[in-house]
């Protein structure tokens, strides 16, 4: 990315910006890597990264979208170098979600993560960044570097095979055929 | 050490949208899209753990990089 003709904010400032985007990027780290521990160091290398490129950070525009681009960037990265251990850790994903468990009815949160981690992780970043982070299809598509459209049919696709991994609904169980086009 | 992490009300992101916010597609969700959301916000809800201090603390000495 070129450094344009921007301002950038003061330092106390980005600070207090980073440290605000700090739980949502917890959020969504925890969600692409289904594991705690990873996540967390995810998010701290994300948040050092992002001090360090600070200058290409313009003022006014969405810390949030920002430090989430490096993440996942990052994340990515430690994916393909498999330097680390990321497969899903459905126990330490049990412990955390027990205590929620009872209180959104007949799904299981600790099914839900794991259902997330069942599908490919561009399909599990684009509906985390879409139903879950509050993002637009734009935005989404611009923190994963691709087409709007291919954000919408991630998103698509996403959605159709977590409604056949949670099966909550059997009506929904034909959708991922409807669904399914191509990108 | 303890940070105020609450949502930041600046003017810096203007267009910030909760994780609960109603999508255009809100009508056709099925049960879990609202599980998926309680996944996130529950992490939101979460304090930062200690380690993060070390992290806050090299910030705020400014000895990165």
């Amino acid at each position: 990315m070129s450094e344009g003709p921007f301002e950038t904010c003061s330092d106390d400032d980005f600070k207090r910006e980073l440290l605000a985007a700090l739980p949502h990027l917890r959020a969504f780290a925890r969600g692409l890597s289904g594991r705690p521990d990873f996540a967390d160091d995810l998010v701290q290398e994300t948040a050092i990264k992002a001090w360090s490129a600070r200058e290409r950070f313009a003022a006014g525009t969405s810390m949030r979208a920002w430090t989430f681009a490096i993440l996942r960037n990052h994340y990515l990265s430690e994916l393909r170098r498999n330097r680390r251990q990321v497969d899903y850790d459905p126990d330490a994903a049990e412990r955390l979600l027990v205590m929620e468990a009872d209180q959104e009815g007949p799904l299981h949160l600790a099914d839900m993560q794991a259902a997330l981690q069942k599908i490919s992780s561009d399909r599990r970043e684009a509906v985390l960044l879409v139903g879950a982070s509050g993002f637009t299809y734009e935005e989404a598509a611009q923190i994963c570097e691709c087409a709007v459209g291919t954000m919408k049919s991630r998103v698509a696709r996403a959605r159709a095979e977590l409604n056949v991994l949670l099966n909550k609904d059997p009506s929904m169980d034909e959708l991922p055929k409807k669904a399914a086009r191509p990108s | 050490m303890e940070f105020a992490l609450s949502q930041p009300k600046g003017p810096n992101e203007p267009r910030r949208k909760r994780g609960d916010s109603p999508r255009p597609d809100a009508g056709e969700e099925p049960g879990w899209a609202d599980g998926l959301r309680q996944l996130y916000n529950q992490v939101l809800k979460e304090p930062l753990p200690d380690s993060f201090d070390d992290l806050l603390k090299k910030l705020d000495r400014g000895d990165h990089e």
